[in-house]
C-alpha cells in the first residue's frame, strides 16, 4: 500500500463522520445564506465537490486484501438505553455506494442549476439533508443507525417530488411517502425483536449471535424477521409486485430527485437484501430463495415489457429500473461469487447510466416541457452533442462489451445459470430486451425526419450540461474497461457474504 | 386517620419545602388576580403575563430545590420523589412556555384579561399537586383545582359562541367524570379501608382482593380516562378544542393530561391496582384506532389535533399495559415528548389563526412553506415528531413505549399500535403537503412576523423535541430511576 500509515490513523477513524455530515453541515450553513440564487447554486456545488473528495479517501486507502470485516470503522455510545452506538464503517460493498452518492450529487447540483429557479434555497438544502441521509444508510453498522438514517432519506425525497415536480406531484410525494414508510415499519418490528432478545442492535455482534445459536427463539421467528427485512427493501427496490409507486414518483419528480431516486435511493433495497436479509438470516434467505427469484424474473421480464410500450420517455426509464434492479435481485439471490459481484456491480452501473439517462431526459424537458417521445423525431440533427451523449449512455444501459452494463450483466446470468440454468436463461432475455426499449425509443426520438417544427431550433447541451454528463460517461467507460478496479474491492465483500453459504459458494468462476 | 407514620400532628419546615412549587404558584397567581384591577388595562397584558412567567420559572426552580429534600409531608398526604419532580418540572415548563406563547395570540385576539395567566397558574397548581399527592381524596381536590381552571380557560374567548360551547361542554362531562372518580375513590375505601396508596397498595398485594376493589380501580379509570381524552371517553375532545382558545388548548392538551397519567402511575402501579390490564388493553386500542381514523377526515386543524391527542392518548396507554419497569418509564418520556410537540404545534396554530380564530382549517395552510418558510419548517418538525420520524422525540416515545410493550409480550397491541402510527403518518403528512406543496389561497393574509416571545416559545419547544429525538437518554434513565424508587 502506497500510503502513510500517519494518514491513515489519523483520518481513517473520522473519515466516515465527515463524509456523511459535511452535506448536512452545509445545508445547516446555506441556512444562513441571502437568498442570492447564484451563490446558493456555487455554495451547493462546492460543498458537494468537498464531499466527494473527500469520499475518495475510502477507495484510496481501503486495504483490498483484506478479508474479513468492516474498513474504517468507528463506534461510540450514542444511547445509553436501548443500547444504541453510533458505529460505522464500510465494506467493499457499502464503500463504492457511498462513492456512487457522493459522485451523483455535484452532478445533481449541476443539473438543477437552471431548472430550479424557484424556492432555490430550500430546494439545495433539501438535496444536501438527502445526501447525508443516503450516505448515512450505507456506512450504519447499527441497526438502529441504520434505520435512522433510513427513514431520514423519505423527508427531502418527498419533498423533493412533491415541492419541484410537476403534473401530479403531490400524488406521486404522497404515495411514495406512504408506500416505503409503512414497508419499513415491518422492518423496526424486526429490529426491535433482535435487539429484545441480543440486547445490541450492532450488526456484528447481532450477526455473530444467530451465528453462534444465542439468540432464544430465532429459528421459530427468523422466517418473520426475514420477512420484515424483505418486505421494507421489496418496496424500496422495487421488487414485483411492489413496484407501482415507482413510475409515479419518476414521472414528476424533478431531475435531480429522478437521478438520486434512481441512482441511489434504490439501491438501499438491494444493499439492505445483501447486508441483512443474506447476511442475518442465511438460512432463510436460501429457503425463500426460489420465490424471490422469480419476483425478479418477473420483474425483469415485465419492467422491460411495459418499458417497450410507454408513451413517455420518462416513465420509460423508471420502468427499465425496475428490469435492472430484477437483476441485481437475482445475482444476490443466486448465493454465487459471480452472482453478488455482478449484483453489486450492476447497482453501481444502473447508478451512473440511469443518472445520466434522467439527467438527459431531464435537459430535453426544460427546452420542451414535455417526455412524450412522439414529441421529438430527428433531434439528431438539430442536438447532435446531445444525441452522441445519448447514444453512448443508451449503449452503456443496454450493456454493450466495454461499457458499464456488460460486466454486472454477464457476471449476474451466469451467476444464476449456475444457481438454476433456468434462471439464466430467462434473464438472459432481459438484456434483450433492454436493447429493444431503449434502441427503439432512441431511433424514435433521434432518428428520422423531424416531425415538430419547434424541435428545428431546440439548442444543444450547453457548457454546464455538458461539465455534468462528461463525468457520468467517462465513468461508464472505465468501469466498463477496468471493472476490476471496483471488483477487486467487491470481491472480498462479497466472500465475507458468502460465508454461510460454503457449498453453493464453491461454485465459483472467476471473473 | 392513616395510623402510621404521622408522630406529630404540626407540619415541620421541610414540609413545606415538599409543596414549594405550588406555593409559588398559588402566590403568583394571586399577585396577579390582586394586581389585575389595579393596573391599567392596556399595559395589564404584558405585566401580568410577566409575572406569571416570573411564577412559573420560579416554581421549576423550586422543583428543583424541593427535589433534594424527598420524603413524605402533612400527614403522609404528599411524596416528593423522583417521580413527581419530573411532572412537577415538566407541568411547571409546559405553563412558562405556553405562557410566552400566549402574549402574541391575546393581543390579536383582543382579549384584555389578566387572570388568564392567573388561571394558568392555579391549573399548574393542581397538575403539580396530582403528580405528588399519594392520598386520593387530596388527589381528587387536586383535579378539581387543576379542571376548573381549564373549564375557565377554555370558555377564555367570551365573544366566541364555539368557544362558551366548549366551556359549557367541558364543564358538565368534566364533573361527569370527576364524580366518577370521586365514586371510585369511595369503593376503593369501602374495599381496603384507607385512601392512602400506600396502605392501599400493601392491601391489595395480599391474595384475596375484594370485588369492591376491581369496581373501585374501574371507576377512577373513568375518570382519569376523560381527563386524557382517551376512547371511550373522547367524544369531548374535538368540540373543546375547536372551540378553546389555541394556546389553551395547548395548554389542557399537554399538561394536565400529563397530570392525569401522573395519577394513573401511581394508581395502577403502586397502589397494584388489579385487573388493569384489561381495561388498558381495550381502552388504548380503541383510542388509538378511533383517534387515527377520527382525524383522517377532519378539515379543521384544531380538530385534527384533537383527535390526534386521543390517539397519542392510547399510545401511552399502551405503555400502562407493560411490565411496570420498563412501562413506567417509557410513559414518563411519552408525556415528556408529546408535550414538547403538541405546545409547539399548537403555538404554530395559534399565531396563525388570526384575529376571531379565522384561520384554522387545513385549507388556510396552503402555501405557508412559501409565505412564512420559517414558521412552516417549525411546524413541520413538530408533525414530523407526531408521526414519529427518526430524530424527533415523538419517534423514541413511541419507540420506548412499543419495545417495552413487546417484553411484555403484548404482541396484538404492538401491532394494533404500529398499523396506527402508519394511518397517523397521512394525515400528518397532509398538513405538510398543504403547507409546502399547494399554493395559498387568495383570502388568506401575508403572514404577520412572529413576535419574540412567541418566537422563544417556539425555539424551546423545538430545541426539546429535537434533544428528546437525538439524545434521549438522560431523560430516559431518569424515568427508569424514578420508576424503581415507585415500585420499591
Amino acid at each position: 500500500m502506497n500510503l502513510h500509515p500517519m494518514d491513515l490513523d489519523r483520518w481513517s477513524p473520522i473519515i466516515l463522520t465527515l463524509v456523511t455530515f459535511i452535506p448536512l453541515a452545509g445545508a445547516l450553513l446555506l441556512l444562513l445564506l441571502p437568498r442570492r440564487h447564484r451563490d446558493i447554486r456555487v455554495f451547493s456545488l462546492v460543498v458537494t465537490l468537498l464531499t466527494f473528495v473527500l469520499s475518495l479517501h475510502l477507495p484510496v486507502h481501503f486495504h483490498r486484501a483484506a478479508l474479513a470485516g468492516f474498513q474504517y470503522e468507528f463506534d461510540r455510545s450514542w444511547i445509553p438505553t436501548p443500547n444504541i452506538h453510533y458505529h460505522m464503517g464500510v465494506d467493499g460493498i457499502s464503500m463504492w455506494l457511498v462513492v456512487l452518492t457522493t459522485f451523483l450529487t455535484p452532478l445533481c447540483v449541476l443539473i438543477s442549476w437552471k431548472s430550479i429557479d424557484e424556492r432555490v434555497k430550500e430546494f439545495f438544502i433539501i438535496l444536501l439533508v438527502l445526501e447525508t441521509a443516503l450516505i448515512g444508510v450505507f456506512v450504519s453498522l447499527d441497526l438502529f443507525l441504520f434505520y435512522f438514517f433510513w427513514e431520514a432519506t423519505l423527508i427531502p425525497m418527498a419533498l423533493l417530488i412533491g415541492m419541484y415536480g410537476h403534473g401530479r406531484k403531490v400524488y406521486a410525494a404522497v404515495k411514495f411517502f406512504l408506500y416505503t414508510m409503512i414497508a419499513s415499519v415491518f422492518m423496526l418490528a424486526a429490529i426491535l425483536w433482535l435487539y429484545a432478545k441480543v440486547g445490541t442492535f450492532d450488526f456484528v455482534t447481532i450477526q455473530n449471535a444467530i451465528r453462534s445459536g444465542q439468540v432464544a427463539g430465532f429459528t421459530s421467528a427468523a422466517q418473520w424477521l426475514f420477512l420484515g427485512f424483505f418486505v421494507a427493501f421489496a418496496v424500496k427496490v422495487p421488487l414485483f409486485p411492489f413496484h407501482t409507486w415507482l413510475p409515479d414518483a419518476h414521472v414528476e419528480a424533478p431531475t435531480a430527485g429522478s437521478v438520486l431516486l434512481a441512482g441511489v435511493l434504490l439501491k438501499m433495497g438491494t444493499y439492505g437484501m445483501l447486508r441483512f436479509n443474506l447476511g442475518l438470516f442465511p438460512d432463510q434467505a436460501r429457503a425463500n430463495a426460489w420465490w424471490v427469484m422469480i419476483l425478479a424474473l418477473i420483474g425483469i421480464v415485465y419492467g422491460a415489457l411495459v418499458a417497450l410500450v410507454q408513451p413517455n420517455m420518462k416513465k420509460l426509464i423508471a420502468y427499465t429500473s425496475v428490469s435492472h434492479l430484477g437483476f441485481v435481485v437475482l445475482g444476490i439471490f443466486s448465493f454465487t461469487q459471480a452472482g453478488l459481484d455482478g449484483a453489486t456491480f450492476v447497482m453501481l452501473a444502473h447508478g451512473v447510466s440511469t443518472g445520466a439517462l434522467f439527467m438527459l431526459a431531464g435537459a430535453l424537458y426544460e427546452r420542451r416541457h414535455n417526455y412524450d417521445i412522439s414529441e421529438f423525431g430527428g433531434l439528431a440533427t438539430s442536438m447532435p452533442v446531445y444525441a452522441s451523449f445519448f447514444l453512448f449512455i443508451v449503449l452503456a444501459s443496454v450493456g454493450l462489451p466495454l461499457l458499464n452494463g456488460f460486466v454486472g450483466e454477464f457476471l449476474v446470468l451466469s451467476g444464476a445459470f449456475q444457481a438454476r440454468a433456468v434462471y439464466g436463461i430467462l434473464g438472459a432475455t432481459g438484456v434483450i430486451w433492454s436493447a429493444g426499449y431503449l434502441l427503439w425509443m432512441y431511433q424514435r426520438v433521434f432518428f428520422g425526419k423531424i416531425t415538430h417544427p419547434v424541435n428545428e431550433r431546440l439548442p444543444d447541451l450547453d457548457l454546464r450540461e455538458q461539465i455534468a454528463l462528461l463525468p457520468a460517461a467517462a465513468a461508464a467507460l472505465v468501469m466498463g474497461v477496468a471493472p476490476l478496479l471496483w471488483l477487486n474491492a467487491i470481491d472480498p465483500a462479497v466472500q465475507t457474504a458468502l460465508a454461510p453459504f460454503a457449498e453453493l459458494a464453491s461454485k465459483v468462476v472467476g471473473q | 386517620m392513616s395510623p402510621a407514620g404521622i408522630a406529630q400532628a404540626v407540619p415541620q419546615g421541610v414540609e413545606y419545602v415538599r409543596i414549594l412549587p405550588e406555593i409559588v404558584l398559588s402566590v403568583s397567581g394571586m399577585v396577579i388576580m390582586v394586581l389585575d384591577p389595579l393596573v391599567d388595562e392596556r399595559g395589564s397584558q404584558k405585566l401580568l403575563g410577566l409575572i406569571g412567567l416570573i411564577g412559573s420559572v420560579a416554581a421549576i426552580a423550586a422543583t428543583l430545590y424541593q427535589s433534594q429534600y424527598p420524603g413524605l409531608g402533612f400527614w403522609g398526604m404528599v411524596k416528593v420523589d423522583a417521580f413527581s419532580t419530573f411532572f412537577h418540572a415538566l407541568v411547571t415548563a409546559i405553563a412558562a412556555v405556553v405562557i410566552l406563547s400566549s402574549y402574541e395570540y391575546m393581543e390579536v385576539q383582543r382579549i384584555r384579561a389578566g387572570e388568564y395567566y392567573g388561571l394558568i397558574l392555579f391549573g399548574a397548581v393542581g397538575m403539580c399537586l396530582m403528580s405528588s399527592a399519594v392520598e386520593l381524596v387530596l388527589i381528587f381536590i387536586a383535579l378539581e383545582i387543576s379542571s376548573i381552571s381549564t373549564y375557565v380557560l377554555a370558555g377564555f374567548r367570551r365573544r366566541a359562541a364555539i368557544s362558551s360551547e366548549a366551556s359549557l361542554k367541558y364543564f358538565l362531562l368534566g364533573s361527569f367524570a370527576t364524580a366518577f372518580f370521586l365514586y371510585g375513590v369511595a369503593l376503593m375505601f369501602g374495599a381496603t379501608g384507607s385512601t392512602s396508596i400506600a396502605v392501599i397498595g400493601e392491601a391489595l398485594r395480599s391474595n384475596r382482593i375484594p370485588v369492591l376493589a376491581y369496581a373501585g380501580v374501574a371507576f377512577m379509570f373513568v375518570g382519569l380516562g376523560f381527563k386524557v381524552a382517551a376512547a371511550p371517553f373522547h367524544v369531548w375532545t374535538p368540540d373543546v378544542y375547536e372551540g378553546a382558545p389555541a394556546p389553551v388548548v395547548g395548554f389542557m392538551s399537554t399538561a394536565p393530561k400529563a397530570a392525569a397519567f401522573a395519577v394513573l402511575l401511581r394508581v395502577m402501579f403502586e397502589a397494584n391496582a388489579p385487573g388493569r390490564l384489561g381495561l388498558i388493553w381495550v381502552t388504548a386500542a380503541l383510542s388509538m384506532t378511533l383517534g387515527n381514523v377520527g382525524a383522517l377526515v377532519q378539515q379543521n386543524v384544531k380538530r385534527l389535533l384533537a383527535y390526534s391527542s386521543i390517539a397519542h392518548a392510547g399510545y401511552l396507554l399502551v405503555a400502562f399495559a407493560a411490565l411496570p419497569n420498563n412501562g413506567i418509564p417509557a410513559a414518563m418520556f411519552y408525556t415528556a415528548s408529546y408535550a414538547a410537540m403538541n405546545v409547539g404545534a399548537f403555538a404554530v396554530v395559534s399565531h396563525l389563526a388570526g384575529a376571531g380564530e379565522r384561520f384554522v382549517t387545513l385549507d388556510d395552510y396552503a402555501g405557508l412553506g412559501r409565505r412564512s418558510p420559517l414558521l412552516a419548517a417549525t411546524l413541520t418538525i413538530f408533525l414530523l415528531s407526531l408521526i414519529g420520524i427518526p430524530m424527533t422525540g415523538g419517534f423514541f416515545a413511541k419507540f420506548y413505549v412499543f419495545s417495552a410493550a413487546l417484553q411484555a409480550n403484548l404482541i396484538g397491541l404492538t401491532i394494533i399500535g404500529v398499523l396506527n402510527s402508519a394511518v397517523g403518518a397521512y394525515y400528518y403528512l397532509r398538513i405538510i403537503v398543504m403547507m409546502y406543496m399547494r399554493e395559498a389561497r387568495e383570502e388568506v393574509p401575508a403572514a404577520i412576523p412572529v413576535s419574540p416571545a412567541l418566537g422563544v416559545a417556539l425555539a424551546l419547544s423545538v430545541a426539546a423535541t429535537l434533544y428528546l429525538g437525538l439524545l434521549p437518554g438522560k431523560i430516559l434513565a431518569y424515568a427508569s430511576r424514578s420508576a424503581a424508587e415507585l415500585l420499591r
